[in-house]
């Protein structure tokens, strides 16, 4: 007698059967055919054809039946929405019935027929029904109004439903307002509707105590969104909403430790209340971590955020994130986070004994992660140091081949935090040279060797044996060895030229990766003109390494612990990633995104930030005044990288960038730079020269763009922005925008304006990096958009971002991408792509950049063109003229704009001017302006053949006027 | 909220689907089943996993996966919550919530996820009022409907659902009253080599089996409530009382449910009631061995019941050849599961498990750590009793009952 029965098929087709059995007379037959239907249905075969048969069945006095047609009608209403209104009467019907069982019902599937024209028929039943007496169907008819407004938002607003909604918050029964409160912030989240006031506030916390768990984690949720007036009423809701800490529904728990981590920060840091409260929350988290494992993931994730923010709260309770050797993998690699962030001098102990213990287990990666958090411990805690390096080398006998190179990787960070005291174990890791095959730890082992070249005798040996595989190695490795044998050389130049020698030539001639060669070129340039400075710069004091390396950014820290059982703070990512709006534009660009994310080379980040670029501020005043001759070296490092690219202007456009990226690098190592204007952004020019040399055919601009890559302008030389400009007239440009917050976009800003200058289209943009690591890999991609507008080269920055840095870039456009009318017109969607993520955001371009240069029409044509368009596709306009320019002067704005005068004539003291305005998609634009000498205003005219083109033109001619 | 829900079987087959919200195609499952093929074994696949669009949240019970999806932000504890509950919900009604149990109830799963969830949000998730709304199948039923065309669909709306009490249905009746209590405690703990504890904590419940006619309300103290500072209750507690008096009062559901489950931690020291003595050697060729012994340590003179001693060997291990003094033992070599059923252990010579273990390879392998089960009744760990239960507002004299047991919850020895 059980439901598998209704998977037995006849050979002569099932739904023909179903059909023959749905229609029969017998309700028992009846009903077990719509069972069987319902069967198919929940495994997902497709039988949407039997829909009016179904639809058949659903006049009936029982109640089984009745639903079980209902659950048929909601998944296949959509596909058969003509039909579907078949059903109408009957749910008007029911919404009618006695019984608020059928009421409920009837109300309830009509708001999950996703079908447009069911919608109205819907409105009156629904009105009813939030009405209605028995509370059951009024919090039924609450949830579904955000039904409705899911399928038709503006329906829900013009029939006053949200009112209705909000007249529920104060009903009697805890349930309906719970669901009220759930309704209305589903509402809310797509258009904000209604605010959670002062008097809403404490409706929602009377009918907490009451409702339903499920209803008491919306109300919290609506709660958190409150920001009381003062403190007397956050300590109020914090001691009405404590008591759900108790409660055994971990949903109820988390979001209760959501609302409190937020007005705790709103009460004064040292009161009574604020202790109190803070011990109350350990113990529910930690009955959190004895729940199911899924539970015990995201209470770790949100744990993880509590005690970076309060760490406090939980310091007294590391034991119960001591892992058990059956937890499942993802819950053991969250404890071990959490362990690491609580560990201090106090339990070091402990947590290095576990961790010990955790190095020896069976699963690979939390193996490799415990043997790195020992080395987070031995950085984090400086009196642990030494044991924790005894642990290390401890593991490292072990052989275990990872254990081995996951100790080296973090007795490297160990070496940098602590300089000179642990160097007597270099010899142990020597002997585990040849079981090192990974990557990373072979480039750790050979920093080490290049760090402590003095110390190791064979150290010249060890270094060449690699040398010899140069090419076979991986990036970091190569970067690594390059650096290392540099050291060596600077430390014992004695007997290492030939291996320096051999390292640089292999690096800069016979390598295809512009970073390996770049630093090559540095150091050959470096070590050639002055070994001295090349010693201040190679083996410069290194910048300390914090002791959290993974700490989240405090600003996406407090908007996190703001979400705290959200998915934002299960994914540490903002929470407004997860919002709706960012949707619309992921769809249409995830194909070209996906593109993007592949083509980005994936270049790892330099670890060992000292001797490279990364370390080059804190050199960059010692070493000044150190190099004499930097014309004659800046003449060589150019001729270097012409030379094999061959003298021609195009090809070295590339090339130039490539010097570029070291040259700028290299003048602020040598702290040449000097002129204030250009440290302000060092790192910008090498882009913005590049963004220049395809149309380097004329040679004064890129002359300039040297110059000022390379300083020698003094504090005096223009921007390279401004030189760019300069050629040509200067036209009104827009205002950088806010294209990328940094709050909301991983610490990626950017700001930016679209600007037309020599006769095409830029893109100006100041990326400006607001993380703690430095951002890489730019890349960039358009959606399709009004006006075919797509980068004419890659985005290319050679140089990583680094912390706090701007990056000034100039990107030039072109016209000929694939076209889809945009609304608004001049809306363009952008992918941008680095190293962290993929960011999207949307633009208006100004109209004014799609005005071509050859815009200018010939008086006939113009006259002609004139007459032919329609009146009906005229457009006047009135504009103010507030600088009371002359006729002159507005020729002039509009001539530097690619708004070109045609003709002009006065006629009783009124001046007409006619311009003709050409976009790059050829369409053209006529314009007459009518200056009278009388008024302040001038009258504006357009006409166009297509009517779109006109759009918004006004407001760029007044842009124009007004700059 | 949760848009869509999927029910997967380990092997990768969707066993039922249902869409609250408009459909999604179950080719999303092959991102949940994409990180099904990564993960070494089912419970290590990610509950929570993000797609290019949707987010997929899953809990694991018994070869199932429940996978919920959800297109925007949502508290994902709450989707957790709600798939546990509806594990829950299908064992109750079905005996165990397995594929089998699943395939052979479809339809009635189906509507039970219907009355569970409404626009993804729950609806009705107390058992007691979903057993007044849709019967759970039994068999004399089965026969009563065929022959009367009745159906398992209640027609009314159940009583209990909007009242303030909504865990309790009206017109409840009993012949015989009773209250039963069991006061369940489960020892986490690790042990080091040493024998020494590195932590301990006892995870205790009160489950209470409640036949009591009408609306009886129950007034339960304890002789030592300070004990329970970490607690959660079951939403009938109130919570006002406690906090004042620490006094637990109640209106109690119909039938089984957990009354309150408290957290007794680290710092309080726990008394371990077991021993495991271990002499493990794992190495290629011979020489391999292997011998147990476990007993009773400060078990306030209660006898240890139910022992179970298991070990998951490494692969290397391809047999064992053991000898146990008492219960039987057996190891798979397939899962490399050694069990050893020790059973009651009496007082006298302590239960060993001896022999050699037969290692493929010529390696030193390590050994695993051990896991112990065991029972005690008439034994709180913590010392938690029960002073005196009261009944108000009915005036029958219900038969009441406490029981005590102390269980091992994850008690594991390392080696």
């Amino acid at each position: 007698m059980t439901d598998s029965k209704y998977f037995t098929t006849t050979k002569k087709g099932e739904i023909f059967e179903l059909k023959t059995e749905l229609n029969s007379d017998k309700k028992e037959k009846k009903r077990e055919a719509v069972k069987k239907v319902i069967a198919s249905m929940t495994v997902g075969k497709d039988v949407s054809a039997l829909f009016p048969d179904v639809i058949n069945c659903m006049q009936t006095d029982n109640v089984e039946l009745k639903k079980l047609v209902y659950l048929y009608l909601m998944n296949y209403a959509k596909s058969q929405p003509d039909m579907a209104i078949m059903a109408v009467n009957t749910f008007v019907k029911d919404c009618e019935d006695p019984n608020p069982l059928i009421r409920a019902l009837a109300v309830r599937t009509m708001g999950c027929i996703r079908v447009e024209k069911i919608t109205e028929y819907l409105c009156e039943p629904l009105r009813k029904c939030m009405k209605d007496e028995d509370p059951y169907v009024r919090k039924t008819a609450a949830v579904c109004v955000a039904k409705l407004y899911d399928m038709n938002p503006q329906l829900v607003e013009e029939q006053g439903f949200v009112e209705l909604l909000n007249d529920l918050l104060s009903d009697a029964n805890p349930m309906v307002v719970a669901n009220a409160v759930a309704a209305l912030s589903e509402i809310n989240e797509s258009k904000p509707l209604i605010e959670v006031n002062s008097q809403m506030v404490n409706k929602l916390l009377t009918a907490l105590n009451e409702c339903t768990e499920w209803g008491q984690v919306f109300i919290l949720d609506a709660l958190s969104g409150y920001t009381p007036k003062d403190e007397r009423e956050a300590q109020n809701i914090c001691e009405r909403i404590s008591p759900r800490l108790a409660h055994a529904n971990a949903a109820v728990v988390l979001s209760t430790v959501k609302v409190l981590m937020k007005l705790i920060e709103m009460l004064p840091a040292d009161s009574d209340f604020i202790a109190s409260l803070t011990k109350k929350l350990a113990p529910p988290m930690v009955t959190l971590l004895s729940a199911e494992p899924e539970i015990q993931y995201v209470a770790l994730r949100n744990i993880n955020l509590i005690v970076q923010k309060r760490p406090d709260i939980l310091k007294q309770e590391m034991k119960v994130f001591f892992v058990k050797y059956n937890d499942p993998i993802y819950v053991k690699m969250e404890k071990l986070d959490v362990m690491i962030r609580l560990a201090q001098q106090s339990n070091i102990a402990q947590v290095l004994s576990e961790l010990k213990e955790y190095a020896t287990e069976v699963d690979v990666d939390f193996v490799r992660k415990s043997v790195r958090a020992i080395g987070r411990c031995a950085i984090k805690v400086e009196q642990s140091a030494e044991r924790c390096v005894a642990t290390l080398l401890e593991l490292i006998q072990t052989k275990v081949n990872y254990v081995v190179q996951e100790a080296v990787v973090v007795i490297k960070d160990i070496f940098r935090k602590y300089p000179n005291r642990y160097e007597s174990i270099i010899s142990t890791l020597c002997e585990n040279l040849d079981t090192l095959d990974e990557p990373e730890a072979r480039a750790s082992m050979i920093w080490i060797i290049g760090e402590y070249a003095e110390r190791i005798d064979n150290a010249d040996e060890l270094l060449e044996s690699f040398v010899d595989g140069f090419h076979d190695e991986n990036t970091q490795v190569q970067l690594q060895l390059l650096t290392s044998v540099v050291k060596l050389f600077l430390k014992r130049p004695t007997d290492t030229q030939q291996l320096v020698q051999r390292v640089l030539s292999l690096a800069t001639q016979d390598s295809d990766n512009p970073d390996l060669r770049d630093r090559g070129y540095i150091y050959w340039r470096l070590l050639s003109a002055d070994p001295a400075a090349a010693k201040e710069v190679v083996l410069a004091e290194k910048p300390l390494i914090s002791e959290e390396t993974d700490l989240l950014e405090p600003s996406l820290l407090d908007q996190l612990v703001c979400h705290i059982g959200s998915l934002a703070s299960v994914y540490h990512k903002p929470p407004s990633s997860f919002v709706d709006n960012t949707k619309a534009p992921l769809r249409q660009l995830q194909p070209n995104a996906a593109a993007l994310a592949t083509n980005g080379s994936s270049t790892g980040m330099d670890m060992d930030s000292a001797p490279g670029l990364i370390g080059v501020p804190s050199v960059g005043g010692a070493a000044g005044g150190a190099v004499p001759s930097q014309d004659t070296l800046i003449a060589d490092l150019l001729q270097l990288d012409m030379n094999p690219m061959g003298g021609v202007a195009a090809p070295a456009a590339p090339a130039a960038a490539h010097v570029a990226a070291p040259g700028g690098g290299l003048d602020d190592l040598l702290g040449l730079g000097g002129g204030p204007s250009y440290g302000a952004a060092p790192a910008a020019d090498p882009m913005a020269a590049w963004g220049m040399a395809p149309a380097a055919a004329a040679p004064a601009p890129s002359g300039g763009g040297l110059n000022d890559l390379f300083g020698l302008g003094g504090p005096g030389s223009p921007s390279l922005g401004g030189m760019l400009g300069g050629g040509g007239q200067q036209g009104y440009q827009t205002p950088k925008a806010l294209w990328l917050d940094a709050a909301t976009h991983k610490g990626l800003q950017v700001e930016g304006a679209m600007v037309r200058k020599n006769g095409a289209i830029y893109m100006e943009m100041a990326i400006t990096n607001k993380a703690m690591q430095p951002l890489s890999d730019f890349a960039i991609q358009f959606n399709k958009n009004s006006f075919g507008l797509v980068p004419a080269q890659p985005l290319h920055i050679a140089a990583p971002v680094f912390p706090n840095q701007t990056t000034q870039v100039s990107l030039q456009l072109a016209t000929n991408g694939p076209v889809q009318k945009m609304e608004p017109l001049a809306n363009v969607q952008i992918a941008m792509k680095n190293n962290v993520d993929v960011f999207y955001f949307a633009t208006i371009v100004p109209m004014l950049v799609y005005f071509a240069e050859d815009g200018l029409m010939e008086k006939r044509d113009f006259l002609e063109l004139w007459k032919e368009i329609p009146e009906a596709n005229e457009q006047q306009f009135t504009i103010a003229n507030v600088r009371n320019l002359s006729a002159d002067d507005i020729c002039a704005k509009l001539q530097a704009n690619n708004v070109f005068t045609v003709a002009r004539r006065s006629v009783d003291g009124q001046e007409l001017l006619y311009h003709s305005i050409k976009y790059t998609n050829k369409i053209v634009v006529l314009s007459e302006l009518k200056i009278s000498a009388a008024s302040q205003s001038l009258t504006l005219s357009l006409k166009s053949r297509h009517q779109t083109a006109l759009v918004s033109l006004e407001e760029v001619y007044q842009k124009i006027f007004d700059n | 909220m949760l848009n869509s829900l999927f029910i997967i079987n380990t092997s990768g087959d969707v066993i039922l689907e249902k869409h609250w919200k408009s459909v999604i195609h179950r080719s999303i499952c092959d991102y949940f089943f994409d990180a099904q093929k990564k993960a070494a074994c089912p419970e290590d696949v990610p509950p929570i996993i993000a797609t290019p669009h949707h987010y997929l949240i899953s809990v694991y019970h018994s070869q199932i996966f429940l996978v919920a999806v959800s297109t925007e932000e949502t508290p994902p504890l709450m989707v957790i919550e709600f798939l546990h509950r509806v594990v829950a919900t299908l064992t109750s009604y079905f005996d165990e919530c397995s594929d089998s149990a699943i395939k052979e109830n479809c339809v009635m799963v189906f509507e039970l996820l219907d009355e569970m969830l409404d626009n993804g949000y729950p609806l009705v998730t107390e058992l007691n009022i979903l057993q007044d709304l849709i019967k759970p199948p039994n068999f004399l039923r089965n026969i009563a409907n065929q022959v009367t065309g009745r159906t398992n669909i209640s027609e009314v709306l159940p009583s209990g659902q909007l009242s303030n009490i909504p865990w309790r249905r009206h017109g409840v009746k009993y012949t015989n009253n009773e209250a039963y209590f069991d006061v369940i405690e489960e020892i986490d703990a690790i042990i080091d080599k040493q024998g020494a504890t590195v932590c301990s904590e006892i995870q205790g419940y009160i489950d209470c089996c409640s036949r009591l006619t009408g609306m009886p309300d129950l007034t339960m103290t304890l002789v030592n409530p300070r004990l329970l500072d970490d607690v959660s209750f079951h939403p009938c507690v109130r919570f006002k009382r406690w906090e004042n008096e620490r006094v637990l009062s109640f209106v109690p559901p119909d039938g089984n449910f957990r009354l309150l489950s408290y957290h007794i931690a680290t710092q309080n020291i726990v008394a371990i009631p077991v021993y495991v003595r271990h002499s493990i050697l794992l190495k290629g060729g011979i020489g391999s061995r292997l011998e147990l012994t476990v007993g009773p340590k400060q078990s306030m003179g209660k006898v240890l019941e139910d022992v179970v001693v298991e070990m998951t060997m490494p692969k290397a291990v391809q047999n064992c050849n053991l000898t146990p003094s008492h219960g039987k033992y057996s190891f798979d070599p397939a899962s490399k599961l050694l069990q050893w059923n020790v059973g009651k252990i009496e007082l006298g010579k302590p239960p060993t498990l001896k022999g050699t273990v037969t290692v493929s390879g010529t390696a030193v392998v390590e050994p695993p750590p051990i896991s112990v089960r065991f029972k005690i009744n008439q034994l709180a760990a913590s010392g938690l009793k029960v002073n005196r239960l009261d009944m108000y507002g009915e005036n029958y004299k219900p038969f009441k009952g406490v029981k005590y047991i102390t269980k091992a919850g994850r008690f594991q020895i390392r080696t």
